[in-house]
């Protein structure tokens, strides 16, 4: 959509210099518009989306098996809840914050979950004590980082990190793995339509929605708002406080949504899920092309990201080259994926000098 | 002193703010009038900004009294002075750099529904905004390199203009314009000082702060002068009165 933008544009400016008039031409409306965003940022906006199409035809291509229906199947399963958890990271990154609890919260929800099986054979009993134990989490995520003042959440979110660990430890009594999950869940987790994993319908239902708030709603305006610039927020109004727990919440939800997922494809549940779960959903977020400084990013960015994170995960495993080595080559990408936000600053600022220099 | 016997939008009588041990204002008074340009002068620390923020409801005054339109009033956040109809644009904390110009404009006060809902779920009426947006940016006359952009590739005049014709939609009683012109080259502050004059003339009250002599002299018709949290003066600014108003701002005696 955005390239027939740029044809528009360029029709314009096109017949601008036909007759003979600077760059700027009246639009059909009355405006004036000249050539819009610039060749560099559109390409930075779409960069992921394009490297990872590139990745899945290479991989494809020298790959047997890969482009195989069970093996996306596989490749989907295996993404779910890395993108479930992703999305919710992903709005908190959006207010330029970080939750390095998902990881530890989801191992707590599916513990949560486990004892409530063992007195309640219940899918949905099961699955409502996971949600609410992982939102309530978050709640206290958010509001000691908003009403304990704190300068940055990487400190209480790193110590629910801690905190949620030890507690599904202690809960779990020493057991690493309880086994038993109502047939619900496993059928969520677990069962497939043909090859398709019905996590993916999970993950597909959870986008839609937050595709909704975040794009079509006042507060998920309010929340590219907060990331945008604080203090303005605060000036125009808007509830800065209930923004900022609301996203961490809804990152202790994405995070329950995860741990019933992960629960279910196990059919069990275990205080060590979920290790660094944190790093591969923030790495999915800034891989995908949000920006790490917030304000700026899709949906779109959390799912590419964590797409991209599983096929290199499987496409390295297809080859069997060393597990140490996928680390390496995730580290590497993220390293790129942040240079790349580093570059559209660069070219942003470049863009407002050519306005200066225009107006 | 100017006798003045109309009866003003705004009226602030002794205006008190402490800031712990630090007296920020001392019993400061004013009054703005639709229709006019009240600057408020002053070296840096004097206590402009304090005293427009208590106006626009970011701090709350520790004691005096703020009438609006012959009523008392006391805002306990910026939305309520908003609502109330005293408009701030703020010196650079006014915009969302990530957001679209309509994005801009609404931020905060969304057009949403369906109205039953409370206001954060609602869903926006995008289009609404947009065309409205639009049609203000076009009968002001600000050019705007692409009206679906975020503002962050527009230039600091671009912005500015953005931010006070923001202010030009919502503005029914009071605009309070934070150094307007602080950070922008000729042509761009000279755009700001027609959108200024614009919102007056459609009866605004306007307050501003600024540190451009020829913008208090064009512009305004009374100027407030605070020093060190004091009012020190209150003056018609005209090219004869510039002297002794930068005297009196700086504490020299002219």
């Amino acid at each position: 959509m955005l390239f027939i933008d740029n044809k528009q544009n360029n029709k314009w400016a096109e017949i601008g210099l036909a007759e003979g008039t600077s760059k700027t031409v009246p639009s059909p409306a009355g405006r004036d518009v000249q050539p819009g965003l610039p060749l560099g940022l559109r390409l930075l906006a779409f960069g992921p989306v394009l490297i990872l199409l590139a990745l899945i035809i290479i991989v494809g291509a020298v790959t047997p098996g890969f482009l195989s229906s069970i093996n996306i199947g596989n490749i989907l399963a295996q993404t779910a809840v890395i993108a479930v958890v992703a999305i919710g990271q992903h709005l908190v990154i959006l207010t330029r914050g970080i939750d390095l609890s998902v990881g530890s919260n989801l191992a707590l929800a599916t513990v949560v979950g486990g004892l409530v099986f063992k007195v309640w054979d219940s899918s949905f009993g099961v699955a409502l004590a996971m949600l609410i134990a992982a939102t309530l989490v978050g709640a206290v995520n958010g509001v000691a980082y908003v009403f304990g003042r704190l300068p940055h959440p990487f400190i209480i979110t790193l110590a629910t990190l801690s905190i949620c660990r030890g507690l599904a430890l202690e809960l779990a009594v020493g057991h690493t793995t309880m086994r038993g999950m109502p047939d619900g869940i496993n059928v969520l987790g677990d069962a497939s339509f043909g090859f398709i994993p019905n996590s993916f319908f999970i993950v597909a239902g959870v986008v839609a929605i937050f595709l909704v708030i975040t794009k079509k709603m006042v507060w998920g305006r309010w929340i590219y708002a907060v990331g945008g610039a604080p203090q303005a927020a605060l000036g125009m109004g808007i509830p800065v406080k209930g923004v900022l727990i609301s996203t961490y919440m809804i990152s202790g939800l994405c995070a329950g949504i995860g741990a019933i997922i992960l629960a279910g494809r196990t059919g069990a549940s275990s205080p060590l899920y979920g290790d660094l779960l944190e790093l591969d959903t923030i790495a999915a977020v800034i891989i995908g092309g949000a920006s790490f400084l917030g304000g700026r990013g899709h949906i779109g960015h959390a799912l590419v990201g964590a797409v991209m994170i599983g096929v290199i995960r499987n496409a390295l495993n297809l080859n069997n080259v060393d597990v140490f080595f996928q680390m390496i080559a995730i580290g590497a990408i993220i390293v790129v994926a942040v240079e790349a936000d580093v570059l559209r600053g660069y070219l942003e600022s470049r863009a407002r000098a050519q306005q200066s220099a225009r107006s | 002193m100017i006798v003045d016997t109309r009866t003003p939008v705004l009226s602030v009588r002794n205006a008190q703010k402490h800031f712990g041990a630090i007296h920020a204002l001392k019993g400061i008074s004013l009054e703005a009038h639709r229709g006019e340009v009240l600057a408020l002068l002053g070296d840096n620390g004097a206590g402009k900004s304090t005293l427009i923020k208590c106006i626009s409801g970011l701090h709350m005054l520790d004691e005096g009294e703020m009438v609006l339109d012959g009523e008392d009033v006391r805002f306990h956040s910026p939305a309520a002075a908003r609502s109330a109809g005293i408009e701030t644009v703020y010196q650079d904390l006014a915009l969302f750099d990530n957001l679209t110009p309509a994005q801009n404009f609404y931020c905060g006060r969304e057009l949403g529904f369906p109205s039953w809902l409370p206001a954060p779920l609602r869903l926006l009426n995008a289009r609404e905004m947009d065309k409205r947006a639009a049609s203000v940016i076009d009968r002001l006359k600000v050019k705007l390199p692409k009206f679906d952009a975020p503002v962050a590739l527009m230039s600091g005049g671009q912005r500015q203009a953005i931010a006070v014709a923001r202010a030009t939609v919502f503005a029914r009683k009071v605009v309070i314009l934070d150094e307007p012109t602080a950070a922008l080259g000729l042509r761009e502050s000279r755009k700001v000082v027609d959108l200024v004059k614009q919102l007056r003339d459609e009866g605004n009250a306007i307050i501003l702060i600024t540190h451009n002599m020829e913008h208090v002299v064009e512009l305004a018709d009374r100027a407030v002068v605070l020093r060190q949290g004091h009012k020190v003066g209150e003056i018609k600014p005209s090219r004869d009165t510039q002297q002794a108003l930068v005297s009196m701002i700086v504490g020299a005696e002219a």
